[in-house]
């Protein structure tokens, strides 16, 4: 039997005493993309955010299982190391922490965990320098501050550069599309699918269909009101372009 | 004022007895009294002297501030002052244990280097008298400066520079290494004089060898000429008992470009005062500091820049970071004298606490006697960025290691000011090993 690579059981989680996720079920396997889409404040967010370990909110009820190990009882740091990858939707800038120096330590910190030997200074820039291509960043972002001085376009490129350099089991796309020109967006896209392999997955938070046009998803789900209130293919997010999310989400409670 | 309750601590001064007084010249023996005079009547601070509110000195009234006897500096060797930061820049370096020079441990520029004179002020009495004549006890403030005033009285030795008109003089280091017992004094005095159009860097380095109560309080009087540019950098790192006292006077000719910088690591109570007098147009001057502390140490800074003349800049840029109950005062004042028109003062000082315990004093003050002028001042409080500290962590970066980053970095904006390039290499792998450090005895 193939096992998944994620598998969130009744997930329950909130904010500030406040519930958000009200019993999540999703299963993700190798190979596959999942789209996980949903008005503003369904919750889409908080999702991304409890599976990557953000202290800010607690977990009330439930279970994510990642390869074998119980994600939630890990630290952020062990869960990166694991392979866990998020694409924040707003990367904050770092001045003063050289970006080179940081994506270093950190692809170190991920090869230790995965037994591999770590990369030194000129090994390292050059496995970096290859990366960088594929997101069509100029090198000289990589001598700058963590994304100081970065337009809104280059973040969001730079996530996938990290993405890229840190070749994660399961990657988390935050809203990766929004604020993003066009262009961006296939460059963005181009990347992520030139980094999909049949032992990783990925997961894409979006509000529009727009970004599933360039990142096709073998499946999509609709969250409304911290639950996913419809799974489907990838028609059904052309389904929700079209209708909207207020009529499939009065289909769908209607039929509840 | 104080004079009654700090009697006590004024006690134990005699007249000047300073072992070179018998040579010294008449117009110095007569400055001393002077100066001892002066520290009488004004008597040791209290916390209710409005400079000195956060900053508590009593601890000073049982000390013996005149020089003893000087230690035997053979104790030091020549490997240990190997071990010291910034040992393996090269350069010159001028070393003084216990504020007495001593040539055996220096090492001068060569006499070939043309328009730069480094020697030990005592030296200099004598062999530059009439320009030893001129500065000295000119620019240090000591009439409002109780501890320069008695460094006045006191004072042993200390550098000489004199860098002649469109000179240059590379990096010189003063080494200043305190061996004293508790309770102990040394009184470091420099002056230091770049003519019109030169450029000099030096490097004031405090440390002390053992870990006993002593007290440093040392001087030293800046006087940059005519569009001369000078880096000034004094580096604190004395044992976590001593109480470390300075001031730096800065007297800045038109169109001179002045930097000081002051980095406080060690000392159990450190004092820099730095005075800037940016008495010529056209002056820009930059005072930029950081204090990293630990413990129960106590940092304090307190500056006070002087906008005489017009179309001068003065920037002041002070970051603390500090660790467990240790504490720091910010005291910055921006006097703009009539006249002083198109001033453009800042001053921002920064803190990062790491710990609930840990306080900071920051005291801004703006002065403006001119009516076109930008003033501009900002302290901030604060604690690491947490959205930073999960960036770091969601990429696979410890925690520690990412608090460290972060400190570092904001470490950085301050180190980053140092222009000279290996002083400011090894400022970076200091702070780094410091906040290491802190980390293991945590």
């Amino acid at each position: 039997m193939r096992e998944p690579i994620l598998a969130i059981q009744n997930l329950k989680a909130g904010v500030e005493g406040r519930l958000i996720l009200k019993g999540i079920n999703l299963t993700i396997y190798p190979g596959e993309v999942h789209a996980i889409m949903g008005p503003n404040g369904s919750g889409k967010s908080t999702l991304a955010s409890v599976l990557a370990g953000r202290d800010r909110y607690s977990v009330n009820a439930g279970e994510v299982i990642f390869g074998r190990k119980d994600l939630l009882a890990l630290a952020p740091e062990e869960r990166a190391r694991e392979g866990v990858f998020l694409a924040f939707q707003y990367p904050v800038e770092i001045p003063g922490v050289n970006s080179t120096y940081f994506l270093k330590t950190a692809c170190n910190e991920v090869r230790k965990q995965r037994g591999l030997p770590e990369l030194d200074a000129v090994e390292f820039l050059g496995f970096v320098k290859e990366r960088v291509k594929l997101l069509e960043l100029k090198e000289d972002l990589l001598k700058r501050s963590v994304n100081e001085g970065f337009s809104g376009g280059e973040k969001k490129r730079n996530e996938i550069f990290q993405m890229a350099v840190l070749e994660p089991k399961l990657a988390i796309l935050d809203e990766t599309d929004s604020g993003l020109d066009i262009d961006a967006l296939k460059i963005v896209a181009q990347g992520v699918n030139a980094l999909k392999r049949a032992d990783n997955a990925q997961l894409v938070i979006t509000h529009y269909q727009r970004l599933l046009d360039f990142i096709v998803p073998d499946f999509v789900h609709v969250l409304c009101e911290g639950r996913i209130v419809k799974s489907g293919g990838k028609e059904l997010a052309l389904e929700l372009e079209q209708k909207g999310y207020e009529e499939i989400i009065e289909q769908t409670t209607l039929a509840i | 004022m104080n004079a009654i309750e700090t009697k006590s601590g004024v006690a134990g001064i005699s007249g000047p007895s300073n072992p070179a007084s018998n040579t010294e010249p008449m117009w110095l023996s007569q400055a001393r009294e002077n100066a001892i005079a002066r520290f009488k009547n004004a008597g040791i601070p209290t916390l209710r002297d409005e400079n000195w509110r956060f900053t508590n000195v009593a601890p000073l009234a049982d000390f013996e501030f005149e020089p003893s006897e000087r230690s035997d500096w053979r104790g030091v060797s020549k490997a240990a002052l190997r071990n010291l930061p910034f040992a393996g820049i090269p350069g010159s370096k001028l070393v003084f244990i216990d504020a007495i020079f001593t040539p055996e441990l220096s090492c001068l520029p060569p006499a070939s280097a043309s328009g730069v004179k480094a020697m030990n002020l005592v030296a200099a009495l004598t062999t530059q008298a009439g320009l030893v004549k001129k500065h000295l006890f000119e620019h240090a403030d000591a009439g409002k400066n109780a501890f320069a005033a008695l460094n006045g009285g006191y004072f042993q030795d200390g550098a000489f520079i004199h860098v002649a008109a469109n000179s240059v003089a590379d990096l010189i280091q003063l080494i200043f290494v305190s061996t004293k017992g508790d309770g102990e004094t040394t009184h470091p005095r420099n002056l230091i004089v770049a003519e019109r159009g030169s450029r000099l860097t030096v490097l004031e380095n405090f440390v002390s060898l053992g870990e006993a109560a002593h007290l440093t309080n040392s001087v030293t009087e800046i006087v940059a000429g005519e569009s001369a540019v000078v880096e000034h950098l004094k580096f604190q790192a004395e044992n976590p008992n001593a109480f470390h006292i300075a001031t730096l006077t800065a007297h800045c000719g038109r169109a001179s470009n002045v930097t000081a910088h002051s980095f406080a690591l060690g000392a159990k109570l450190s004092r820099t005062n730095i005075y800037a007098n940016l008495a010529g147009e056209g002056v820009e001057c930059v005072l930029n500091g950081l204090y990293l502390t630990r413990g129960s140490q106590l940092a304090d800074h307190f500056m006070i820049v002087n906008h005489v003349a017009p179309r001068c800049a003065s920037h002041e840029y002070f970051n603390g970071i500090l660790s467990e109950e240790s504490k720091g005062v910010f005291h910055g004042r921006i006097h703009v004298h009539p006249g002083a028109q198109k001033t453009d003062a800042k001053q921002t000082n920064k803190n990062l606490l790491l710990s609930e315990r840990a306080a900071v004093d920051a005291k801004p003050q703006l002065e403006i006697y001119a009516d076109d002028v930008k003033c501009t001042h900002g302290a901030t409080i604060g604690q690491l960025n947490d959205e930073a500290v999960f960036y770091l962590r969601s990429r696979g970066v410890p925690l520690e290691k990412a608090r460290r980053m972060l400190v570092h970095a904001f470490a950085g904006e301050i180190i980053n000011r140092v222009r000279c390039s290996p002083v400011r290499e090894e400022l970076d792998r200091l702070v780094w090993r410091q906040l290491e450090e802190a980390e293991k005895t945590k």
